[in-house]
């Protein structure tokens, strides 16, 4: 089952205000492995070639905060979503 | 929103909180549990093993009410290759009963259950708000700013108790560095994966209700530090995978990627055949351990379960750790009390009185585990290899004799690893983890 599907299963109150952030753009210009990109276990972080920029699905995140430590330039603000939105685990 | 004053606020309803949480209602305390999720447990995440003394330490008999998986009677080691597995496992009928040793359980369903108890013995847990603030006066904490209109609610005591995404104890608080190194922390998902009741006892060799788990390492993380696991629950698998972020990052490995990697290896693959996956989750684990925990007290404030990086990660313990942590906490909160003092010199027995406990001795003991596993990932590249050669050798039945055998096996083991390599590997293991 790829990435989407899975995400698809989960139960999420989605927000329409995003709970993560990128707050200097031009520092995602210079970071040159950009671990947003796949240490995210939900991928919400997608490198544009055609934008140039990082795209951010924040609606599937499963809200482990890795994202927050793993981006060099420390430059991803991640906060917990407002209360009640997010990820609700049935199992957890 | 409740505009009075409370003798407690506890941040995050997991077994840390909820432990404070209990302990200090059963006291005699007014307190208050801010959860952010719908109900407690609803943002949370373990693999799966709750560990039933410290529970019981809590909760005494949960057994008989709580939601629970299944009793772990067989725990399970692999050594993972591409191809092979080298087992070693504990089996035993005592587990089966009572008092039980471990449980399997998912989290969503028992802190819900924990937060239950909290409300019955008075306290009052608050969902769906986010603390986003602390609110300190003359340099004591004197209560949270919460993500409500009007959201402003104080208290004697703060305890927080929110979990490994430690922002208000490293940003509000000043409590711990703001960003944790990549090796401090481990990235982990899982999948829970259902399939019959029947199936899983058959292909685990359970009696009926009865469970089983394994820990993998290895190929489970392509060599990587850290472990996968699968555990039996009532009618599915808990299947799941973390690594250090450092060496993530490092190998551009996507926690995903890994775990599907996993699914497919050739001794995993016959045990979740068939199952449909009903969840998918990620966390982050403490894994930097002693070094890397914060104060754990200050002038109106306590430090609690994962946000104090209280993780064993060689025992795959946590949850027990968090409980017995918000106990004491609770307890020494109640004699403040008593006392009508809340500052750090009183809060401060609660380092005092962990320092007596496991959860302190065991994260001592393996302060230097972290670092060395870290620097020297032979255990998990290596070792799973030579055991792989030497066991393939030791089954292999081809008409050669043994005494040559154990020389082939010597050999073969020496030609990757030198007699005094391998000296020396198990001299600072044995110093790191004896």
């Amino acid at each position: 089952m790829n990435l989407e599907d899975k995400l698809f299963l989960n139960r999420y109150q989605s927000d329409k205000h995003s709970h993560l952030r990128i707050v200097d753009r031009d520092a995602c210009l210079k970071c040159d492995f950009k671990p947003c990109t796949y240490i995210c276990p939900a991928k919400v972080y997608v490198w544009s070639q055609e934008e140039n920029r990082i795209l951010t699905a924040y609606e599937g995140c499963v809200e482990c905060g890795s994202c927050r430590y793993a981006c060099p330039p420390h430059v991803i603000d991640w906060r917990n979503p407002r209360g009640g939105f997010g990820i609700q685990y049935k199992f957890g | 929103m409740v505009q009075e004053k409370f003798d407690v606020i506890v941040v995050g309803a997991g077994p840390a909180g909820l432990a404070a949480a209990y302990t200090m209602a059963k006291g005699g305390l007014k307190v208050i549990v801010f959860e952010r999720g719908e109900h407690p447990g609803s943002k949370n995440v373990m693999g799966g093993v709750l560990y039933r003394q410290a529970t019981e330490e809590v909760f005494p008999e949960f057994w008989k009410e709580a939601p629970l998986e299944r009793p772990v009677v067989e725990s399970n080691y692999w050594l993972m290759t591409k191809d092979s597995v080298t087992k070693y496992g504990y089996r035993t009928e005592e587990f089966a009963g009572e008092p039980y040793n471990a449980f399997t359980v998912f989290r969503s369903k028992f802190d819900r259950w924990m937060g239950r108890k909290v409300e019955e013995a008075g306290a009052l847990v608050i969902c769906e708000t986010v603390v986003e603030d602390i609110i300190k006066e003359d340099g004591k904490v004197v209560g949270v700013k919460t993500g409500r209109a009007n959201g402003d609610v104080y208290a004697d005591v703060v305890v927080i108790a929110e979990g490994v995404n430690s922002i208000l104890t490293q940003e509000a608080l000043g409590m711990q560095k703001k960003y944790l190194a990549w090796d401090y922390l481990a990235v982990a998902v899982k999948e829970v994966i259902a399939l019959p009741k029947g199936k899983i006892e058959d292909r685990f060799g359970l009696e009926d209700g009865q469970g089983a788990t394994i820990e993998m390492i290895g190929e489970a993380t392509q060599g990587m530090v850290g472990t996968a696991f699968i555990y039996t629950n009532r009618e599915s698998i808990s299947i799941g995978v973390g690594a250090l972020m450092s060496h993530l990052i490092n190998n551009k490995v996507n926690p995903n990627e890994l775990l599907e990697n996993l699914k497919a290896h050739p001794a995993v693959k016959p045990l979740i055949a068939g199952g449909e996956i009903k969840e998918y989750l990620g966390h982050m684990i403490p894994e930097g351990g002693y070094k890397a925990m914060p104060k754990l007290y200050g002038n109106g404030v306590l430090i609690v379960g994962d946000a104090a990086q209280m993780v064993n990660g060689i025992h795959r313990e946590g949850s027990n750790l968090a409980l017995i942590s918000g106990k004491i906490a609770g307890e020494v909160v109640i004699k403040a009390f008593e006392k009508g003092d809340f500052g750090s010199v009183t809060l401060a027995e609660y380092q005092a009185r962990l320092n007596d406990t496991f959860v302190i001795k065991d994260l001592q003991k393996y302060q230097h585990s972290s670092g060395y596993f870290e620097e020297h990932p032979e255990l998990f590249k290596l070792y799973p290899h030579l055991a792989s050669i030497a066991n393939k050798e030791f089954f292999t039945v081809d008409s050669i004799p043994k005494k040559e055998k154990q020389r082939i096996i010597m050999r073969k083991v020496f030609e990757k690893r030198s007699m005094r390599h391998l000296a020396k590997d198990l001299y600072k293991l044995w110093r790191v983890l004896g």
